[in-house]
């Protein structure tokens, strides 16, 4: 599905990302760990087309996206969703999720039509699944921090991805919304034949959904494969599991 | 509650003003439809993407230059002329355009305000084609002969003709707008304005779409000074200097630009104001200032935005525990939200 070949990026000497090499086949859920500032958030950035290699290459479906704008990866089934909660603060939920609808669908060129029309079904199917349908109409920007993160999540899903980027998907939630987005996300990877991969530093969600892991340490991909592998491995034990236990 | 058409009741009680017979409030309601669809036409920028340009008078500018030309050196008629006036003006915003959203936030803003100064120096200094500091004098009317041989309006003057083509003109342009902003094109203007890092993955090529925003605002200021410049009976270099790029944006604040009809209310306001206040005193500028500043901080969303929510607040009344978000206006800024 995905596939990362020696990617490297520095940012005035300060190697983030170090000859990264990754991948991830479809219908998998793979998680991305490290410590803070391990690069995980850069390494995400330049697999979204936000940041562009020094080196290396990125395949999406076997297509070449290494430096392609953002938009494009998006349009080829990417979704993602962001650290910092990042939606349309000043539009209703229903209308965050049917922007989506309308521009991923490449309808967003009518002049002439009316948005209020297009894509109702879809969007109310969606905020229902996801719990918002109540919240519809409600300014996205003051619903609550866990909310807004749903609405982001309808958004990238409203996108249809093969393939969705979390990064910290439950970064700022109380344990029971965490649970809540966890099961959710688990339901939603499935009915969708999704291929997930995140970031998060919660270790509990982190081994109770991921079927892969990748360890990543100042840049570099210390370990990858699966939970009980990455668990007992040493290196990881010292550099990251062995700052807790 | 059975919703007022205001827009209808407002273009019918400007359909009537030839009817008072007043020469002067048949001028200054031209003004005020013509200028209107100026500030109107920079809000689509302003309000709905989220592009602060301090050049939008760069394609008023244009647009009154190129209709003034084809109507009184090519004997062009009116209609054409002024088509041309639009497409002429939305060409020049798809070039500076290009430019300018390769930039974000002051960086656009200065570039908008060069390249108005530019077309400002070239008005100014081309003697030949534009008349230089002198101007284009005497741009004819336009044909309006069938008018005066209609009845009712045949009894009317040149100017309430004018004034009755330039209504119907502007109202259509409005229509025009209304209908993209509430298309899904105006759909993804809004989400680029809340969050442009977050449109491009949605799919979104940001710069494309702020650029042909940049270009349907173009036209419509091409139009409103294509007619700016026959209500006028003249066009002059003045027309894109960069304190003609100020005049609608102290417009759109002050009727709010968190609603359609802001700026319009905004133009009257502003035109209105502009009329009483020198009347009295010649610190009108000073004047104007301090309602400016007042406004700002009491009523962030302008005469428009502040009126919209006191009916939403009257409207809520009546039922209580509704827990409802008033909405000023679907899809635009929210003040103080």
């Amino acid at each position: 599905m995905l596939e990362v070949h020696g990617v490297s990026k520095t940012f005035d000497g300060f190697t983030a990302v170090d000859r990264v090499d990754f991948s991830i086949a479809r219908g998998e859920i793979a998680a991305v760990i490290g410590p803070n500032g391990a690069g995980k958030s850069t390494f995400f950035n330049l697999i979204t087309g936000h940041l562009r290699p020094d080196v290396g290459r990125i395949l999406l479906k076997e297509r070449d996206i290494t430096g392609a704008p953002p938009h494009r990866i998006c349009l080829m089934g990417m979704g993602r969703s962001f650290q910092r909660t990042n939606i349309f603060p000043k539009l209703t939920v229903f209308e965050n999720v049917q922007a989506a609808f309308i521009t991923h669908r490449r309808r967003g060129a009518n002049f002439w039509g009316l948005s209020d029309r297009l894509y109702r079904a879809e969007t109310d199917a969606l905020l229902a699944a996801l719990g918002l349908d109540d919240k519809a109409n409600a300014l996205s920007g003051a619903l609550s921090h866990g909310n807004q993160k749903q609405v982001e999540l309808g958004i990238a899903l409203a996108c249809d991805p093969e393939i969705l980027l979390l990064d910290e998907p439950t970064a700022g939630m109380s344990a029971a919304e965490t649970r809540e987005t966890i099961r959710l996300l688990e339901r939603i990877a499935a009915e969708r034949s999704l291929t997930l991969l995140f970031t998060e530093h919660d270790m509990e969600v982190v081994f109770s959904i991921a079927q892969k892991i990748a360890v990543l340490h100042q840049g570099r991909l210390i370990a990858e494969g699966k939970p009980e592998a990455v668990q007992q491995n040493a290196d990881v034990r010292r550099v990251y599991l062995g700052e807790r236990h | 509650m059975r919703r007022i058409p205001w827009t209808l009741v407002v273009f019918a009680a400007l359909l009537v003003v030839p009817f008072i017979g007043s020469r002067f409030y048949t001028f200054v309601a031209t003004d005020i439809v013509i200028v209107s669809l100026f500030a109107m036409s920079l809000n689509l920028l302003l309000g709905y993407t989220g592009l602060v340009s301090f050049g939008h008078a760069a394609y008023f500018g244009i647009g009154a230059y190129t209709c003034a030309l084809l109507m009184k050196s090519a004997n062009v008629p009116f209609l054409p002329s002024l088509l041309a006036a639009g497409l002429m003006a939305g060409s020049f915003a798809l070039l500076f355009g290009f430019f300018c959203v390769r930039l974000t936030r002051i960086y656009f803003a200065m570039l908008t305000l060069a390249f108005a100064q530019i077309v400002w120096a070239i008005c100014f200094k081309w003697n030949d084609v534009t008349g230089g500091e002198q101007g284009l004098p005497n741009v004819p009317y336009p044909g309006m002969e069938w008018m005066g041989s209609a009845p009712v309006l045949g009894n009317f003057r040149v100017g309430d003709h004018f004034y009755l083509t330039a209504l119907v003109i502007v109202a259509l342009c409005f229509a025009g707008l209304r209908r993209i902003v509430d298309s899904p094109f105006g759909r993804v203007l809004t989400v680029l304005r809340d969050n442009p890092e977050r449109a491009q993955f949605i799919g979104v090529n940001v710069r494309a779409y702020q650029l042909a925003a940049f270009v349907v605002a173009g036209f419509f200021a091409g139009i409103s000074g294509g007619l700016f410049g026959i209500f006028n009976r003249g066009v002059f270099p003045d027309f894109a200097f960069w304190t003609k790029s100020a005049e609608p944006l102290i417009m759109t604040i002050l009727g709010g630009m968190g609603s359609f009809w802001g700026p319009a209310v905004g133009a009257a306001a502003f035109i209105v104001l502009n009329q009483q206040i020198t009347s009295y005193t010649e610190y009108w500028p000073l004047t104007m200032g301090t309602v400016l500043i007042v406004l700002l901080f009491v009523f962030p969303g302008g005469i428009a935005g502040t009126l919209t929510g006191i009916v939403a607040r009257m409207r809520a009344r009546p039922s209580p525990g509704a827990t409802t978000v008033p909405v000023s206006e679907r899809g635009m800024v929210k003040p103080n939200a």
